[in-house]
């Protein structure tokens, strides 16, 4: 099924393609968006692909990303591109890439991490040391991260 | 400090010290070499690093690495300072532990950090300027201990590689067992057989860290099925402060012994090593047999630690 069927195109704003399949819902949540903003918002899952499958996206309406969001959004969702629309075209069209080092976004989930040090001017850091799957490892006690772990706490009520 | 190059082919100049992984075979073999030199004459050390300071902040108890570690500053030389006992330091006025590194920063010439926390250590050497030295941090690594027990083997019996190793204890929580598989790592060990408790298993990343580089090894459970195999002994003690549940310990206490009944079955020229202090996992009966080798272990502490600080400090 053709996806533009489903859809409408957008005048301006973000797509979010190629996110592996389930997490498009995840997506959402780091971007912080509930549906009561206004803005036009379409997800959709489980849409045949030719690279993955089976994929969703999420097409946002007069909202663009933060450099942080991206980043949050390659460590759930390593495959997705990003398209920014204007005037009904892609104006510009990239692969997000999990950042090398991860620095402020995640938690150690050692106890006994340093970084987990109340008082302790300390943010926790991360290296990435996997790509596919994605694992990263605690750049301070070393305890690693698999990519389940990354998705739980980006997308948890907590995080 | 940054870990970085050394001056004059030295690679331990200015740099922290961290983990055992954090050095080479060959950085490691300098050091030997060093090492050597201070046993062969000590005097000629002596004055090596007079005018330097160092100071030892443990924030856990250790008085051997402790006093191993002044011991081998005053003997080049140097001088020494002490954060002191915690309930009397700053530590209890509520100072938190980066102001207390940055805080010996001004006044020493490099730090020596013991804490309970993983990763304490590198968090110190972010914070100071000078060069920060790991005498332990949480459960993962110690790599002094690493370094004179691997040096402890080259000295004793001629070379790290090629021998069939036996690691015994608890594998688990012990950071000086899993400092010294991590730097057996950096050698060719014939094999190496993790020996401990099922509860007390060595953790994947130091399985890890043995197949990456290709050292052969095989967990058992018990000291007897290997023993005639053996070239060195390494054992550890069981240490109840490190397990985040007191009943697993009351589990695992006690459930390995090295006697002078077990080395009967053992090869001539078995080392037997032990960080120190032991409990009751080496039996008295073992020190008057020629297996016996941890004293010896503890007294190259001195010449490498020196070796160490030298370099470190000085080039
Ligand atoms: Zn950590």
């Amino acid at each position: 099924m053709e996806e533009g069927l489903l859809v409408r195109k957008i005048r301006e704003g973000t797509v979010i393609d190629h996110i592996p399949a389930g997490r498009a819902l995840n997506v959402l949540k780091i971007l912080g968006l509930t549906g009561r903003e206004g803005l036009t918002i379409a997800v959709v899952m489980n849409v045949p692909s030719r690279k993955l499958g089976v994929k969703d996206i999420v097409k946002v309406e007069k909202r663009f990303l933060e450099p942080s969001e991206v980043d949050k959004i390659a460590l759930i969702a390593p495959s997705a591109t990003i398209n920014i629309i204007r005037d009904f075209q892609v104006a510009s069209k990239r692969r997000v890439e999990p950042p090398a080092v991860v620095t402020g976004i995640l938690r150690c989930p050692n106890p006994n991490c340093v970084t987990n040090s109340e008082r302790e001017p300390v943010t926790p850091r991360f290296v990435r040391v996997s790509l596919s799957p994605l694992k990263l490892k605690c750049a301070y006690c070393e305890e690693t991260l698999s990519e389940a772990e990354i998705v739980d706490q980006l997308v948890s009520p907590y995080g | 400090m940054v870990s970085g190059l050394g001056s004059r082919g030295n690679p331990f100049y200015g740099r922290d010290v961290l983990s055992i992984l954090d050095f080479s075979r060959s950085d490691l073999e300098y050091l030997f070499a060093e090492a050597d030199r201070v046993r062969r004459d000590p005097s000629a050390f002596s004055g090596e690093l007079r005018g330097y300071v160092l100071a030892t902040a443990f924030f856990e108890p250790s008085t051997r690495t402790r006093l191993s570690f002044q011991a081998a500053m005053l003997r080049l030389g140097g001088s020494c300072i002490d954060l002191g006992e915690l309930e009397k330091s700053s530590i209890a006025k509520g100072e938190n532990f980066a102001d207390t590194v940055r805080m010996l920063d001004a006044y020493a010439d490099v730090i020596v950090v013991r804490h309970r926390l993983e990763g304490a250590a590198r968090f110190a050497a972010e914070v100071a300027e000078k060069p920060v030295i790991n005498a332990g941090d949480g459960k993962r690594h110690h790599p002094t201990q690493a370094m004179l027990d691997l040096y402890s083997v080259k000295t004793l019996k001629g070379s790290v590689d090629g021998l069939v190793y036996g690691v015994l204890g608890d594998l688990k929580y012990g950071r000086a067992a899993a400092s010294f598989i991590l730097g057996l790592s950096l050698f060719k060990p014939r094999k190496v057989y993790l020996i401990s408790p099922g509860l007390l298993k060595a953790r994947e990343d130091v399985k890890e860290a043995l197949r990456e580089r290709g050292v052969g090894f095989e967990e058992v459970e018990s000291p007897s099925e290997v023993i005639g195999e053996l070239d060195v002994l390494y054992v550890t003690r069981i240490q109840r402060e490190r397990f985040p549940d007191p009943s697993e310990y009351e589990k695992v206490r006690g459930s390995y012994v090295v006697d002078s009944k077990l080395l009967r079955n053992a090869k001539e020229g078995l080392i037997v090593l032990h960080p120190l202090p032991r409990v009751d996992e080496i039996s008295f009966d073992v020190d008057g047999t020629p297996h016996a080798k941890y004293f010896e272990q503890a007294r190259l502490g001195i010449p490498l630690r020196m070796a160490l600080l030298k370099l470190v400090l000085k080039g």
